[in-house]
């Protein structure tokens, strides 16, 4: 019997598997269904990665090598090739391998499975289907990973932070995105990373986005909203990072439709209390870094719970997300005298306001706000006061 | 010199050059695309019909029937999938609900005897998630749902390994009689003593290029599909068919046999016989309809978004013409139920060619690739290499078998249909490129250019 098996070797499950085994875990595994560990940094060639974990500034590339050597140092079992295709009840996994199929058991589960970008259908971007049409994490695995290209003159959508991290990896492959289009009236990055587009020639459409894709076998041009045509030979649709949450969503596990991750507590721990989550199967996304903190954290959790400590997960407060409020993490507070860490919370678009938290009309927790999408909001648990009939909470922010 | 041409390969044309084969003709399938089933046949609601809607008395519901019955007979030996899902044509207002009882009835005149009416409470208790706002249905336990691509792949595969040749990239560009058939192609001259003409979305084109006129005319007609995450097929057992409208059969919710759950499609004239191409209205449209339909899709995600071309012709019916003198049969206009009457119509297409061959006597069943969510997958087995598809679970040994055998994937769609690869949630984020790099120098256009090492 494994004692945590963790599904995915990026930055959260690695430093989850660290983290128990230092606790004095016994058996903790890894299951990562790549060759190699370090999740999405593996193909994010540029830094920066692992200040605050390895104590200096690395690329993604070279952050994923140092996870997997420490990961290796500290006696972890890293089942590579290791695709858990479902979960059952009480820790029970479903394996696929190379080498036929398993069934894993293991005391607790942690998912640290990620995050992807929004691909084209979920968009629902019409048009015709030609190739050329790419996320930045397809683009990286080609450029990095694989020695190929996928595209030369690509229309780039979206100005969030990935979006100008990805023109740096376009610029450095021979690749020169003829434009970028932000559906906003300013960019997502806040400056002075907007400037990058400029400093690069390359124009920013602002208010816009793409109404039709065309071209037969590739990508021939696309067609704004506004009416314009723009030739190109590929359209790369960065961001909109949603959560890589598929096996919580086709298993049992309570499912947010705010967040797209699982239902979690402030344990991280999922409503089968065999299974955790952590790092961006929480929620589209954090850095790397916040992942690795975050994976350490509900690690820490887990230790506890395995030696009794954690308090029940029956009847926990539940956490609603009000107006105003894209997600609110965690969706659940088991009931504890003191309420401990932070709550996560995320605008959809540009907001000011009041944060409130409230059971019923009682308001527990009040602030003034003015926050951007791209903005993290964090607040500090330790503020709300959880009174015995309390059953539910509802945190929102009113204009 | 071939006994056969077959023109076209479609689901129809690949049916055709199966059924030929098999009784012992010598048969050359030509195909203008880089591979089977790259027009028509690509994008349908994959449902193999009873005909309980179909005309009474046409050749179009015996066609279907035919072809139901022989999938049923095959199925397992050529390895294909069978989901015997069932359907209920759903009333959702008073208009419709009161037509029920005549689909009922013409269900029986075409000899679907197991048609029955099933009541709103009956509905929700078999499909929990529906909408309560549905007011009843007719039952129809006999529509499956079946794989639109290895199907026709599994036809046309039978065919090949018993004798047949396919020719793709080679486009019909005329034709003359005269004893025999003397094909112009666009890869040299083709002979044959018979031409069945199967050319879908061209099929009046290629009427006229060979007999000087067009008797009818392709009017395409597109239909936009929305698949919904594999997670919401737990949502719905049952094939939902919508109270059939004048021109068609309307917007149909159902499941599919990779596992997701499927809604579409729309019936939109258009010029193009080529563009298939979707809009956000569109599918917004869809999407509504269905969360309409199953409330619980409000929150799921969508997966793909595709069309498909119908290839309808001016007239409702098939255009099926035989012409002794010239050796000469068009299966012409088959529109979305070319799925299910294509074995039919294949056989039909034999039955008018009407001249003695050897059959085959023990004939070879190759195996069409398992691509269905409910049957033994390649993962499931030992020595797969690696997963290269995570979504959709498609192994490096499926990609590799795609691009070999008799009838190699030559293109990013035929390695698509071949394989299910990248047609997952997350549409390439995480595979785009490695099967870039496996297919490097296997298809065209390649998936992306191959810069260092």
């Amino acid at each position: 019997m494994i004692d945590v098996a963790i599904i995915g070797g990026g930055p959260a499950g690695v430093a989850a598997a660290l983290q128990l085994k230092r606790r004095g875990v016994g058996r903790v595994a890894i299951l990562e269904r790549e060759e190699n560990l370090g999740g999405v940094p593996r193909h994010c060639g540029h830094p920066p990665f692992g200040m605050h974990e390895f104590g200096r500034v690395l690329t993604g590339p070279a952050y994923a090598r140092r996870l997997a050597v420490a990961a290796e140092a500290a006696g972890i079992e890293i089942l590579h090739r290791h695709s858990v295709v479902g979960l059952r009840p009480g820790g029970v996994l479903e394996v696929a391998t190379p080498e036929g199929r398993l069934e894993l058991r293991a005391l607790r589960v942690l998912l640290a499975t990620g995050a992807r970008e929004s691909p084209r259908a979920a968009r629902l971007l019409g048009g015709d289907r030609p190739l050329g049409v790419l996320n930045t994490g397809a683009l990286q695995a080609h450029v990095f990973l694989h020695g190929t290209t996928p595209f030369r003159r690509p229309v780039v959508v979206g100005t969030e932070l990935v979006s100008l991290s990805s023109l740096a990896t376009c610029r450095g492959h021979g690749i020169r995105p003829v434009a970028v289009l932000e559906q906003g009236k300013r960019a997502v990055a806040r400056w002075p990373l907007t400037v990058f587009p400029r400093l690069l020639r390359i124009p920013v459409y602002y208010g816009t986005e793409i109404s039709e894709i065309r071209g037969a076998e590739r990508v021939e041009s696309v067609l704004l909203r506004d009416g314009r045509e723009i030739t190109c030979d590929g359209v790369l649709l960065t961001g909109h990072f949603v959560p890589e949450a598929s096996l919580a969503r086709m298993g049992h596990l309570a499912m947010d439709a705010g967040s797209g991750g699982p239902v979690t507590d402030q344990y991280g721990r999922c409503s089968d209390a065999a299974y955790f989550a952590a790092g961006n199967v929480l929620r589209g996304i954090e850095t790397a870094g916040w992942s690795f903190r975050e994976g350490t954290a509900i690690a820490d959790y887990i230790a506890d719970d395995l030696a009794g400590g954690l308090p029940y997960a029956e009847g926990a407060v539940e956490v609603l997300c009000g107006e105003g409020l894209r997600y609110a993490l965690p969706q659940a507070l088991a009931r504890v005298a003191k309420l401990r860490g932070v709550m996560q919370l995320r605008v959809a678009e540009p907001m000011r306001g009041q944060l409130r938290v409230r059971a019923g009309e009682a308001v527990l927790y009040r602030r003034r706000l003015a926050v951007l999408p791209e903005r993290r909001i964090l607040l500090d648990l330790e503020n709300i006061k959880l009174t015995n009939g309390v059953s539910q909470i509802i945190v929102e922010l009113v204009a | 010199m071939f006994d056969v041409a077959v023109v076209g390969g479609g689901v129809v044309g690949c049916a055709v050059a199966r059924r030929f084969t098999l009784q012992g003709a010598r048969v050359l399938l030509l195909e203008k695309g880089a591979d089977i089933l790259c027009g028509a046949s690509k994008g349908n609601s994959a449902i193999l019909h009873t005909g309980f809607d179909a005309p009474a008395g046409s050749l179009e519901l015996a066609c279907m029937q035919a072809g139901y019955r022989e999938y049923q007979e095959i199925h397992e030996r050529l390895g294909l999938p069978l989901l015997e899902s069932g359907a209920i044509v759903a009333a959702w207002n008073e208009e419709q609900h009161v037509k029920l009882a005549g689909i009922a009835a013409a269900a029986h005149d075409n000899g679907v005897a197991d048609v029955r009416l099933i009541s709103r409470d009956d509905i929700l208790a078999r499909e929990p998630a529906l909408a309560e706002t549905v007011l009843g249905g007719v039952l129809v336990p006999g529509e499956f749902l079946i794989d639109p691509w290895s199907a026709p792949m599994g036809y046309v595969l039978q065919a090949l390994e018993n004798g047949a040749e396919v020719r793709r990239n080679t486009e019909v560009l005329a034709g003359a009689f005269d004893k025999h058939w003397r094909l112009e192609t666009s890869t040299g001259e083709v002979l044959a003593r018979m031409v069945v003409n199967c050319a879908g979305l061209y099929g009046d084109v290629v009427d006229e290029r060979l007999t000087g006129e067009r008797k009818f005319t392709i009017k395409p007609r597109k239909g936009q599909f929305v698949v919904f995450d594999k997670a919401a097929a737990r949502l719905l057992r049952t094939i939902l068919l919508p109270v059939p409208e004048e021109r068609t059969k309307g917007i149909v919710l159902t499941p599919t046999v990779f596992g997701n759950l499927l809604v579409g499609p729309t019936a939109e004239e258009q010029e193009s016989r080529e563009r298939a191409d979707t809009d956000e209205a569109t599918l917004r449209m869809l999407v509504g309809r269905a969360v309409e339909m199953l409330p619980a899709l409000r929150t799921m995600p969508v997966t793909a978004i595709y069309a498909g071309i119908r290839p309808a012709t001016e007239e409702k019916k098939y255009r099926v013409r035989h012409e002794p003198r010239q050796n000469y049969i068009v299966l012409g206009g088959i529109r979305s139920t070319g799925l299910t009457a294509a074995l039919g119509l294949a056989q039909h297409a034999w039955d008018l060619y009407a001249r003695a061959h050897e059959a085959v006597a023990a004939p070879v069943w190759p195996q069409a690739p398992r691509l269905a969510e409910h049957c033994p997958r390649d993962w499931q087995e030992p020595g797969y290499g690696e997963i290269i598809c995570h979504c959709e679970l498609v192994t490096r040994r499926e990609i590799e078998a795609a691009l070999a055998g008799p009838l190699p994937a030559q293109d990013w769609g035929g390695l698509k249909r071949r394989t299910r690869a990248g047609m997952g949630r997350c549409q390439g984020f995480y595979c785009n490129a490695a099967l870039a790099a496996l297919t490097a120098g296997r298809l065209r256009p390649p998936v992306a250019e191959v810069t260092h090492d």
